[in-house]
């Protein structure tokens, strides 16, 4: 399926006829059923179906976390299918910035130096205070992420996945675990930075409601994308509810 | 089987590696446990059937001449069974294998058909016929190095007569279960052998027709030894005895039983350190399952298992590993244990050896791989206990790093993320990684300390063959010699040097403490043979006083400047007041070194030799022993290189085997060790390093974070196990140091590099293991799963 798109903008990522199958034989579990899609760079990119669709196996691909078992996927001028392990790791290291349900913060690290983290291998980051001033924890910057709580933890996150400017911003459930008020506030900072630093962002959640921040609307269900919706009219993080 | 008993299954299968390792550790332990005292019992068994069937005196009372109605006199001194004489006389042996003469100890047979004291035991052919003058029984080790049967003719030089003799029969006997030639320690059966004759044909020999010069007595039970030594000593003293002495200073028992002891002392240190080992293991991989299925845990307890339930199910699992350890360890300990049989029968001339599993050390072994699987596990499974079912099922808090240190000053504030995560989790857990260090120290320690040892051995031997003895040939006489005798020595076209040497047989007394031994008379700046201080400086003789070495100024409890009564036991049979004079150096014995001419005007002998070092011109030793050959005052000719090649011998063999087993052994624990904490960790933190390869670290950046925090114990443990091996190797050096031999402690930079590398190894092996763990986990996965 082709989705509709505007002939105008750069393409962040092509995706042509992608499947993703694990296991083999009989207990063969069919993630992906061949996905083709293209996303503008700078877009903010929802990702929704039920549990199992295979949206999360398509962000795990194009993050550089997981290989396809056919088709092709390019970011930019690059091949991402091509790329061995090192290759990837380049990618990721390069271009990618993660957001994760669970934080995944270092419990050994405190804020600043989870952001100080990414910085010290990355080619142009910000600063770590400037990541974190970003999503407004200038006070806890030395607090570990025992001391912070859920919200304040996804905002480190976010700032660890920012500070080195990705080009790409793949956030899987950031809100997932956070009440509404706070997963409002994190997706506003997820907003900031698009508009902020061009980032384009590939965003994966059960909450339908977010989808209004989005540019595009990817609908999967079963492996397959369902439905692409381009949304002409984006409204900022804090008048969504859900 | 229960549901908890296929989870049981399940998880010894997933964690099969980390098992292995404990097991092996717990296997070590068992099975050296197993192997030593099943020698310890064995030897001491052995040795105590073979000491009352074969009736081996308790008492030894050398004499020069005695009349034979002296016996019944020893014999009405109350506490003694059994008084016994028999005649005891050096010769020497010609075969065909060598070129020079070999030194023999002669005894006398008693008369058949009478129950005596030191029985032999015939291992070929059968006793001498008293009638038979002839006829000789020969030491089976002798005739066994020399291929002599029963049937051959052995020409033999006693008391100054050449003659030949049929050898009828060869035999063992426990006065020679460990012997060396005269003069020397380490056993070399081609170059000492003992020969039994009728006692008429040797008293006809030695010319002690209706004498007696040695008395063996066996004692009442119950009698006082000491009392009845100072008797034995007063019956024999007018007839030139250099003193009675126990079994316990006899020889042949002394290495065996410091040999026994040693096991003893071994057996119950060793092992322990590898069960301390393995309990800590088994309670850090214990205590990382339980964490990780605390949720688990919560949960059955909801479901109504009782705590106890619980607790056994980790028990088990603890318990399997280490009584399978245990296994492994009892059949290890038996194979070694047979193995080291041939080894012991080689230095030990038993009639028998038959290594025995002890019940009691397998059994205690079990034991005690149980306790510390307990230990270990219910260390662990405290902290679950103290939440409420409710509190275990909800995820913990992540880990609190908050009063972990802050890196903002100083060089820290230049150390990257990396690095400080290494070092939190360092601090955050210090006793389980103090655990980790303390437990490869010392299995490096263990090894270290052996090896340690073992170069000190080698030094022990370059320094008393080529430092203090310089000679190439000790020449020994049949009698003490006038000064002609060396004048003829040196006066000979192959010897380029020969020095006398006089040897004094001596009770040294200081107040209660005494010891049997003998004085070495040396010239004045002797070149062949010297008494060295413990900077290897020759020491020079004074003309008054004595230089003891420093065992013997140890069992003395003297210094220099006290003063020491000496009861010389030959000549005179004086008794004199001397001053000690200096200490002297010294790894082999016990010696006590005096001026020759003092020692000579002190005994009213002067210019009487007992033997000479001699140095030999290259090339000459054929012609010198066919000189030797027609000097009827020469007894025999003992090789340093021979001395020294015996010693090097034993030497590589026990230490070649000894080093292969010290470093499988620091091998084991120390992989043991890192490959679990290293497992466990990487468990723990498996969050953590998916999140790192996320970020866009790479696999070797990632397993820094990880390997980082075992490199770190491994380098802490380094130095320790070197301080804590070199302690170890003091101690050793101590408790097997004796009068018979010293063991020194040198710097040994070849045990220090082999350890290090052992240690090194091993870790590199479980961190390169862990590693390719790391590298085939799915990093998605990683970042779903939730503790």
């Amino acid at each position: 399926m082709t989705s509709a798109h505007d002939t105008d903008i750069n393409h962040a990522f092509k995706v042509q006829d992608l499947t993703k199958t694990y296991g083999e034989g009989h207990s063969a579990v069919h993630a992906l059923r061949g996905a083709d899609l293209e996303i503008g760079d700078g877009e903010i990119v929802v990702l929704l179906g039920p549990s199992g669709s295979g949206k999360s196996t398509l962000l795990n691909i194009l993050g550089g976390l997981d290989r396809a078992s056919s088709g092709t996927v390019q970011f930019r001028d690059q091949i991402l299918t091509d790329l061995d392990d090192r290759g990837l790791t380049n990618y990721r290291r390069r271009h990618v910035g993660f957001v994760f349900q669970f934080y995944n913060l270092m419990p050994s690290l405190t804020a600043r130096e989870n952001v100080e983290l990414v910085t010290e291998i990355s080619e142009n980051p910000i600063t770590a205070e400037h990541a974190l001033e970003l999503v407004g924890l200038t006070k806890r910057i030395d607090h570990f992420p025992a001391q912070l709580s859920g919200g304040e933890q996804q905002r480190v996150a976010i700032a660890r996945a920012v500070a080195k400017q990705p080009d790409v911003l793949f956030c899987d459930e950031p809100t997932g675990a956070l009440d509404s008020a706070t997963g409002r506030a994190v997706l506003r900072v997820i907003q900031d930075v698009n508009e902020a630093l061009g980032t384009t962002v590939l965003l994966i959640t059960h909450a339908a409601a977010t989808a209004a921040m989005a540019d595009r609307v990817i609908h999967f269900a079963d492996g397959q994308i369902q439905k692409v919706e381009l949304n002409k009219n984006r409204v900022s993080a804090e008048e969504i509810h859900w | 089987m229960t549901p908890l008993h296929a989870k049981l299954m399940r998880d010894l299968w997933r964690i099969k590696a980390q098992a292995a390792a404990i097991m092996v550790v717990i296997a070590i332990g068992v099975g050296l446990q197993i192997m030593m005292s099943g020698f310890v019992s064995s030897l001491t068994l052995t040795r105590d059937a073979y000491y009352e069937r074969h009736q081996l005196a308790d008492i030894f009372a050398p004499v020069v001449r005695a009349p034979n109605y002296v016996e019944s006199r020893l014999a009405d001194i109350p506490g003694i069974r059994t008084v016994e004489t028999r005649l005891n006389s050096m010769a020497s042996a010609k075969v065909d294998t060598r070129e020079f003469s070999i030194s023999m100890q002669v005894l006398s047979l008693p008369l058949h058909g009478r129950r005596h004291l030191n029985e032999v035991r015939l291992t070929q052919g059968r006793m001498p016929d008293a009638q038979r003058p002839d006829e000789i029984l020969l030491l089976e080790s002798f005739a066994t190095a020399h291929g002599i049967l029963p049937g051959a003719q052995l020409e033999v030089t006693l008391h100054g007569v050449r003659r030949w003799y049929s050898v009828v029969g060869t035999a063992q006997s426990p006065e020679f279960i460990y012997f060396a030639a005269p003069g020397e320690f380490i056993p070399d059966d081609a170059r000492f052998g003992v020969i039994w004759m009728g006692r008429p044909a040797l008293a006809a020999a030695l010319d002690l027709e209706g004498a007696f010069n040695e008395a063996l007595v066996s004692l009442l039970r119950g009698a006082n030894k000491d009392a009845v030594l100072d008797q034995i000593d007063q019956v024999l003293d007018p007839f030139g005895a250099p003193g009675s002495y126990g079994l316990e200073d006899f020889a042949s028992d002394r290495f065996l039983s410091e040999e026994i002891s040693g096991l003893e002392v071994t057996s119950s240190t060793v092992p322990p350190v590898f069960m301390m080992v393995a309990a800590f293991l088994l309670y850090i991989v214990t205590s990382r399952m339980i964490t990780a299925e605390r949720e688990e845990i919560g949960l059955v307890r909801a479901f109504g298992y009782s705590k106890r339930e619980v607790a056994a199910h980790y028990l088990e699992l603890a318990l399997f590993i280490a009584v399978t350890g245990a296994a492994l360890g009892c059949l290890l300990g038996v194979l070694l244990g047979r193995a080291m049989v041939p080894v012991y029968t080689t230095y030990y001339k038993l009639p028998f050896l038959l290594f025995r599993l002890e019940f009691a050390s397998f059994a205690s072994g079990l034991l005690l791989s149980i306790a510390v699987a307990t230990l270990g596990g219910v260390w662990a499974l405290r902290g679950i206990f103290r939440l409420t079912p409710a509190q275990a099922m909800r995820p913990p808090t992540p880990p609190d790093f908050s009063h972990s240190i802050s890196f903002k000053k100083g060089v820290f504030a230049r150390l990257d993320q990396p690095t400080r995560m290494v070092l939190r989790r360092l601090m955050r857990q210090p006793w389980r990684m103090l655990g980790a260090v303390i437990g490869i120290a010392s299995g490096m320690a263990l090894s270290l300390a052996m090896l340690i040892i073992y170069d000190g051995f080698d030094v022990a031997i370059d320094r008393t063959f080529n430092v203090v003895d310089r000679s190439d040939a000790t020449v020994s006489f049949v009698q003490n010699v006038p000064s002609r005798t060396i004048y003829d020595l040196s006066g000979m076209e192959g010897i380029s040097q020969a020095e006398p040497v006089r040897f004094v047989p001596v009770v040294f007394r200081n107040g209660l403490r005494s010891y049997k031994g003998s004085i070495t008379g040396l010239t004045p700046d002797p070149v062949l043979h010297r008494a060295l201080d413990k900077d290897l400086r020759p020491i020079a003789l004074p003309e008054r006083g004595i230089v003891l070495s420093t065992p013997l100024a140890d069992v003395l409890d003297v210094g220099v400047g006290d003063t020491l009564m000496l009861e010389i036991r030959e000549g005179r049979q004086q008794t004199v007041v001397t001053q000690v004079a200096g200490i002297a150096e010294s790894l082999l014995g016990a010696p006590a070194y005096m001026d020759l001419d003092a020692l000579g005007r002190q005994i009213g002998e002067p210019n009487r030799f007992s033997a000479a070092y001699i140095s030999m011109r290259d090339g000459s030793q054929s012609e010198v022993y066919a000189d030797l050959k027609d000097m009827p005052a020469v007894a025999g000719i003992s090789l340093r290189s021979e001395a020294e090649e015996a010693f090097q011998r034993v030497m590589d063999e026990g230490a070649g085997s000894a080093r292969f087993i010290m470093g499988v052994m620091a091998f084991a624990i120390t992989f043991g060790i890192v490959y679990n904490v290293a497992r466990v960790a990487q468990d723990e933190s498996a969050r953590d390093l998916a999140s790192l390869r996320v970020l866009g670290f790479r696999h070797s950046e990632a397993a820094f974070v990880l390997l980082g925090e075992l490199a770190v114990v491994v380098l802490v443990a380094l130095p320790l196990g070197l301080w804590m091996g070199t302690g170890l190797s003091h101690l050793i050096a101590q408790g097997f140091s004796t009068d018979l031999y010293q063991v020194p402690v040198v710097f040994a930079p070849k045990a220090y590099g082999s350890s290090i590398s052992v240690v090194v190894c091993a870790a590199g092996v479980s961190g390169w293991l862990v590693q390719r763990k790391i590298r085939s986990t799915d990093i998605t996965l990683a970042l779903k799963t939730r503790e």
